[in-house]
């Protein structure tokens, strides 16, 4: 079943004279229980469209101009500032890059993790302290009955990163949207986090949106990637699918773009040519067609729509040729 | 006469060795901590502890481990930017820690850094062409019209059109003004590079072009890198030679293929496996290890690593175990090193 749904959604800001759209016509849907990956480099929006599913764009000057989003086939877009505090937290839950800007510094950990109790449920004090505690141990903290009185300062990244999941969690929300939580680790924490959150995802039944630049994590961890590129979704499909045999050029280039573990150390890697186009200089077509090797004079012209292709999705009008390509990927 | 033998020997023995640019040996240097009122005893952080290793001619050596490690200290204790408090870091068999300020001017020009914040480098008023020739202002006295044709080649070079030479830092994407840096760097033509996380803030495809360009550069000028990043699949693709390193002290030594194939530290072994590796059928059984890594101002005695280590034995707390060179160019300090699946199964 959908739990989330996005159709069309075009989220813009206003910068003085300047209209900003980071994110154009994105459609997607995220079912019960599972993990969706939302892939892009920097400035592709990506972050953009996840603060956008919990309305959060408001409070930095931005609208979602056009579309709708879904929550449990409910829109999320008509419902007023209170119920949209009343299910953030509760029936959706966000975790950020940086935990310290998601804690208050000032507060214990544990009073921090009850506040969030107390918001959303009837629980009492004590009880709500009682889960707290329990809370601080499912996600991995020793000795949480002593941790609960310390501050934020006092923990070190990856705990202060556990801490804050402990609260996103702490209200049993159906959805956790999580923002390059794991990019400021090292990748031995990294590991850590990552099963934390897929054994707490298989234990509540959540389904988890989960925004990283790595394709690496999201081998590891999706069922499903969303490729995003200049503020479009060229691509989304099964994770398997997508890294056995990419169909959009972008995808490609992203996969061939990381050293492979494996892979021949005395061939250069398929890097992806240019940069990724500013707002103020989106190309006419395809916004990718400047850096890619398929690129014809339709591209040129012509967006390319997200099409069906089985049971994935591309916006690519040659995806036949990098289907083709693929095997040597030397093209590109 | 003993010596003319002694070097002779030398040469039989290790006939594929190349010669080293750099060697580090003892290299040692602590940080101060504030002191609390109270407290009798200065604090230090032991950023690098005894560390030796050396860097032969036309190689990249990667350096790798968490944050905290010591690596970016010691790619500073090497090329000066940091005192060492103790030891010695000889460059072409000269000496480095006994020259004096003016001497080392002379040798620094032989050795440049690219950081991971471009921006942070360039000077943000002053245009492609100024920054880049920047390097001839101080050390050459070329004419203008050489400084501007030394420019454009450099340019070239880097990837970047002649026509960015008027162009500001900001008027740059992050990739551009990486390669601005690089074209810096390599203004003097140096032998040795420090690339501390040169690459680890930018996009992945502008990441492949610039690590593309790292190589071909090396060819071209016959460059040596010293490559510090935590992005172990990028230090496996760039480097010939990588130094594990943990709580300031480098823990494995060996050559790229063979540290990644089989690590011989439990801690190598771990950091490696806890990697992301872009396949998803790879979803493999990872070394989670327990814990963090400790505080480089109290690190544990005996084995620095035997808090996390799953193979930690009643030795491990109390002794320490040295670097030893425990098959040919592989580097080790472990009681216990993972020998038996190495040896085992390639034979």
């Amino acid at each position: 079943m959908k739990l989330l749904e996005l159709t069309d959604v075009t989220i813009q800001f206003q910068r003085d004279e300047q209209t900003i759209i980071p994110v154009e016509g994105v459609s997607f849907d995220v079912k019960e229980g599972e993990t969706v990956c939302l892939v892009g480099e920097s400035g592709s929006g990506k972050s953009v469209t996840s603060l956008g599913v919990m309305r959060l764009v408001e409070f930095e000057g931005g609208t979602i101009s056009a579309g709708d989003i879904k929550y449990q086939g409910e829109s999320l877009l008509t419902k007023s500032k209170e119920e949209m505090r009343e299910m953030r937290g509760k029936d959706i839950a966000m975790i950020f890059q940086e935990p310290m800007t998601a804690l208050n510094p000032v507060v214990s950990i544990g009073d921090q993790i009850v506040e969030a109790i107390s918001l959303h449920t009837e629980l009492n004090k004590a009880e709500a302290k009682e889960r707290a505690i329990k809370l601080l141990g499912s996600v991995g903290i020793s000795e949480a009955k002593r941790r609960f009185g310390q501050y934020p300062h006092e923990l070190s990244g990856g705990m202060r990163q556990r801490v804050v999941i402990a609260m996103a969690l702490s209200c049993d929300p159906k959805l956790l949207i999580a923002d390059e939580p794991t990019t400021a680790l090292d990748v031995t924490i990294e590991a850590q986090i990552l099963a934390l959150l897929e054994n707490l995802k298989k234990e509540m039944n959540m389904s988890i949106v989960f925004i990283t630049h790595d394709m690496g994590v999201a081998a590891e961890i999706a069922d499903r990637i969303i490729v995003m590129y200049a503020g479009k979704i060229v691509e989304d499909g099964d994770v398997y699918e997508m890294f056995d045999d990419p169909l959009h050029p972008y995808t490609l280039g992203l996969l061939g773009s990381i050293p492979d573990v494996n892979g021949d150390r005395s061939k250069p890697l398929l890097s992806i040519p240019g940069a990724i186009p500013a707002q103020s200089d989106m190309p006419r077509g395809c916004r990718f067609n400047p850096r890619c090797a398929f690129a014809t004079q339709q591209c040129l012209e012509q967006e390319p729509p997200l099409l069906a292709v089985g049971n994935r999705k591309v916006a690519c009008w040659n995806y036949e040729d990098v289907q083709k390509a693929k095997p040597t990927g030397e093209v590109i | 006469m003993v010596n003319l033998e002694k070097t002779a020997l030398e040469l039989i023995e290790s006939p594929r060795k190349p010669p080293v640019l750099v060697r580090v040996k003892n290299a040692k240097k602590y940080f101060k901590l504030k002191k609390g009122i109270f407290s009798k005893n200065q604090q230090y952080v032991k950023a690098v502890d005894k560390v030796s290793f050396e860097i032969f001619k036309g190689e990249t050596f990667g350096l790798v481990g968490e944050s905290g490690s010591g690596k970016s200290t010691l790619g500073r204790v090497v090329i000066g930017l940091h005192e060492a408090d103790e030891g010695e870091i000889y460059f072409e068999e000269n000496e480095i820690t006994a020259l004096n300020k003016r001497e080392f001017q002379k040798v620094r020009k032989e050795m440049q850094i690219i950081f991971q914040d471009p921006s942070g480098s360039l000077n943000p008023r002053m245009k492609v062409q100024e920054l880049i020739s920047e390097p001839f202002d101080v050390y050459t006295k070329m004419t203008k019209k050489e400084k501007e044709e030394k420019v454009a080649t450099l340019l070239e070079k880097v990837g970047l059109g002649v026509e960015k030479k008027l162009s500001y830092p900001h008027e740059l994407s992050g990739g551009q003004r990486q390669r601005v840096c690089i074209a810096r760097a390599i203004a003097l033509n140096p032998k040795f590079i420090l690339a501390d996380e040169a690459v680890s803030a930018l996009d992945v495809s502008v990441q492949a072009q610039v690590i593309n360009l790292l190589k071909d550069l090396q060819k071209e000028l016959g460059l040596t890198y010293l490559f510090i990043a935590h992005g172990l699949n990028v230090v496996r693709y760039i480097s010939d030679r990588v130094g594990v390193m943990y709580l300031g002290q480098l823990v494995e030594v060996a050559e790229t293929e063979e540290l990644f194939d089989h690590p011989l530290h439990p801690y190598s072994a771990a950091l490696l496996s806890t990697n992301p590796v872009a396949d998803p059928r790879k979803r493999k059984e990872k070394v989670v290890l327990k814990g963090e890594i400790p505080s480089p101002a109290n690190p544990p005695a005996g084995c620095r690593f035997h808090t996390r280590c799953p193979i930690a034995q009643e030795i491990c707390k109390t002794k320490v175990p040295d670097l030893v060179e425990i098959q040919e160019g592989r580097q080790v300090a472990c009681h216990f090193p993972l020998l038996t699946n190495s040896k085992e199964e390639t034979e």
